[in-house]
């Protein structure tokens, strides 16, 4: 079972690998996480790398850290910006690295380089609402020890890293019991609203100014240095020497004072990273770089095509799959509920966790996300086959059973043929909750419409979010009535004459 | 055609069949009769091998009916079987249905036609109703298409598990009168089951009279009327011949 599982993603994922990578194969590949600062130092690094030349992917919103550090081990990305204090608390913290120093060794040793810091420290900090933590008499992070009934939402990632909220609770004996995990972003909209009093930030944060944060003074200085820096592969020198001195020029140009003024461009004048990034690079290192507006309509297209190819992929394979397990768990009911016990078992992982356990096997971009979007389809399609097939009146079978037929022309010929409406629906079911779950997939840099939902999250912009929720909508509805229609043309006739008798 | 020797069959719990011993004649009518859970759709399955006795044997032309799936398969395209309301395929017309197996054995279109043509006549199925669906088709005609299917590949033997047990009392008799006289053309061995005494004396060369999983006696109606093995014989024929609306004559 699980043989055959694998099997049928390597030969899936094999074919749309090369699918994805029709238009050649870029030389320097480029990654940046799912926040604004990120995207934007993503964005410098694209266009530098551009300028020499070089043809350049740049995966933008990767969704979380582990992500792009398996795909820069495994060779995926050539480049992402990092911080030190990520690389040394988290990506390497069993290593207990003293300083920048041992911190190029350690990464040595996997194949990874560093550049010199850009210039910034982007640490964590705590911020509250100035007027608030004026009434409240709150200046440093010890002073929130006299105050136990304050509600805490800190942004999922520092909850659990290894740096973040229970070593800093630790460090300062910390008594709040009201800490929330939740979206970094959503936190600045709670604490506008009230429903958050005390979150984490980054220090380059854009919103500082804009919501009017006090910034907590990190008295016992729990936090560790964040300097940005660039994360490559040692063998990206030997690839692409001169893009990679090009994008080593942004070393010690950025300084904190800078790299916030860019992100309030970016996250609250909507001004889009790239040409954030382009103005930046004009001005500050006089490299002049064209930045390629996309029409909506193109933005779509291009996003439509992803989305389709993800949930196409992965619902033929699905199809192959499913349909003859279906037909097992007919004939062997013991079997058949292993199978669905199986099937139930993989439609209760969270997507996010499925996805981001396939990244170790199968890397970033469309395949983990066609891999989980795979197993999500398996069972409504087993189930409907199987059910479809049981369904079959006795008489209808024991008929064809005395005809002596032998039993693949009963399926074939009587089995399918009776059991395909209820078939067709479930791989309508499996469709549509493809086409949704799908959106989830820009998380991995397989794109789709979930890549401007993301983006408009982070932005807080609902035109880009309805930019990828409304097509997805309307897929949705579409995908549903193409199979209304395949239903009319593959569901026998006589089948439907009797449907609709019944119906009367 | 066929002989049991020792044939029993249980159920879980229930025992369908008790060790009994039986022969049905070639190129006879035999009807198996009786109140139903007595055993006789039991029995029929039995000679086609969608069941398989516990015990003892069942012979066909001699030789004990074959276990192999591939010689079970092959027994089965000779020996004809239709049920209860016709057991019709519903996805198929009504001549994708008759000419099924044709198709799969890869008859020739001349001869399946040729054959279809035989049937429709023999039938007295309106030829215009073969491009209907099952759901299409009066009770009857379907009954009908499903007598065309059992006989297809013109088998040795034609089994009827209660054909016409579904139908109103009208296109019942009518159906009667043309099975009799279909049997009468065709001269093939059939085995017959029915509830139905007037059915069976009508139909049957030949009855064998059931009741809870044993034979009771076989012989003709006029054997079992002047005759009875048992008083339950007695019993049974009274019952039915009293039995308000349920003329004798029929």
């Amino acid at each position: 079972m699980g043989l055959v599982l694998l099997l049928m993603f390597s030969l899936v994922l094999a074919s749309c690998e090369r699918a994805s990578t029709t238009h050649g194969e870029p030389n320097v590949r480029v990654g940046s996480k799912k926040f604004t600062e990120s995207v934007i130092l993503g964005e410098m690094v694209t266009q530098l790398a551009r300028s020499t030349g070089a043809s350049v992917r740049h995966r933008r919103e990767l969704g979380g850290t582990a992500v792009l550090w398996e795909a820069l081990r495994r060779g995926e990305l050539d480049v992402y910006p990092e911080y030190t204090g990520t690389l040394r608390q988290e990506l390497l913290s069993g290593r207990k690295l003293p300083d920048d120093a041992a911190l190029r060794v350690a990464l040595a040793e996997e194949g990874l380089r560093m550049s010199a810091p850009l210039g910034f420290n982007n640490t964590y900090a705590l911020g509250m609402k100035e007027a608030e933590a004026e009434r409240l008499g709150i200046r440093t992070i010890s002073d929130l020890r006299a105050h136990p009934e304050l509600r805490f939402g800190f942004s999922n990632e520092f909850m659990e890293r290894g740096d973040g909220w229970p070593a800093l609770r630790d460090s300062y004996r910390l008594p709040q019991r009201d800490v929330r995990g939740l979206d970094h972003d959503l936190a600045y909209r709670g604490l506008d609203a009230g429903s958050v009093q005390v979150t984490d930030l980054y220090s380059t944060d854009a919103e500082i100014a804009a919501y009017g944060l006090r910034v907590l003074v990190d008295d016992v200085h729990h936090f560790p240095a964040y300097d940005a820096v660039l994360l490559y592969r040692a063998d990206f020198e030997s690839r692409a020497p001169e893009a990679l001195a090009a994008i080593l020029r942004l070393s010690g140009t950025l300084s904190e004072e800078k790299m916030v003024k860019l992100n309030a461009r970016a996250r609250l004048e909507r001004v889009p990273e790239a040409q954030v990034a382009s103005d930046f690079l004009a001005q500050s290192l006089g490299v002049s770089t064209v930045v390629r507006g996309e029409g909506l309509a193109s933005r779509v297209w291009l996003r439509t095509r992803e989305h389709l190819f993800l949930v196409g992929v992965s619902l033929l394979a699905a199809l192959a799959l499913a349909v003859p397990l279906g037909v097992l768990a007919a004939r062997s009911p013991r079997l058949g509920q292993g199978v669905l016990g199986l099937a139930g078992v993989i439609q209760t992982i969270p997507s996010l966790a499925l996805l981001v356990v396939m990244i170790p096997l199968l890397g970033i971009g469309s395949r983990p996300a066609i891999a989980a979007l795979f197993l999500y389809s398996l069972l409504p399609i087993v189930r409907n086959t199987a059910s479809g097939l049981t369904g079959i009146p006795l008489e209808v079978r024991e008929s064809a059973e005395a005809l002596g037929l032998p039993p693949l022309a009963r399926l074939w010929r009587i089995d399918l043929p009776m059991a395909s409406p209820s078939i067709l629906a479930g791989i309508q079911t499996a469709a549509v909750i493809n086409v949704g779950t799908a959106t989830l997939g820009a998380l991995v840099g397989a794109g789709g419409y979930g890549q401007p939902i993301l983006t408009g999250i982070r932005l807080d912009d609902t035109r880009l979010i309805l930019e990828g929720a409304i097509p997805a909508a309307v897929l949705a509805l579409l995908v549903s009535g193409a199979f209304e229609a395949v239903g009319r043309v593959l569901v026998p006739k006589g089948l439907r004459l009797r449907a609709e008798s019944e119906s009367r | 055609m066929y002989a049991l020797q020792d044939v029993s069959k249980r159920f879980g719990t229930t025992q369908a069949l008790h060790s009994l011993n039986l022969t049905l004649p070639t190129g006879r009518t035999t009807v198996l009769l009786g109140p139903s859970g007595c055993g006789k759709s039991t029995l029929v399955r039995l000679l086609n091998g969608l069941l398989h006795a516990d015990t003892g044997q069942v012979l066909y032309a001699g030789k004990p009916l074959p276990t192999d799936a591939k010689a079970l398969l092959s027994l089965r395209h000779r020996v004809g079987y239709a049920l209860q309301g016709g057991g019709l395929f519903p996805h198929l017309t009504g001549e994708e249905n008759v000419t099924l197996m044709a198709q799969h054995l890869r008859w020739s279109a001349a001869r399946t036609r040729e054959r279809r043509d035989v049937l429709v006549e023999l039938t007295r199925f309106p030829a215009e109703a073969l491009a209907r669906y099952p759901a299409q088709l009066s009770g009857g005609q379907r009954q009908r298409v499903a007598l065309m299917r059992a006989l297809m590949l013109d088998p040795e033997v034609l089994l009827l598990d209660e054909p016409l047990g579904a139908l109103d009392p009208l296109v019942r008799h009518e159906l009667q009168a043309d099975l009799r006289a279909i049997f009468a053309r065709l001269r093939k061995t059939v085995v017959l089951v029915t509830h139905d005494l007037a059915e069976a004396g009508f139909l049957g060369d030949d009855i064998v009279l059931m009741r809870e999983g044993r034979v009771v006696q076989q012989g003709s109606l006029v054997d079992l009327e002047t005759r009875p093995a048992d008083p339950f014989v007695t019993r049974f024929i009274q019952a039915q011949r009293l039995a308000p609306g349920n003329g004798a004559s029929a």
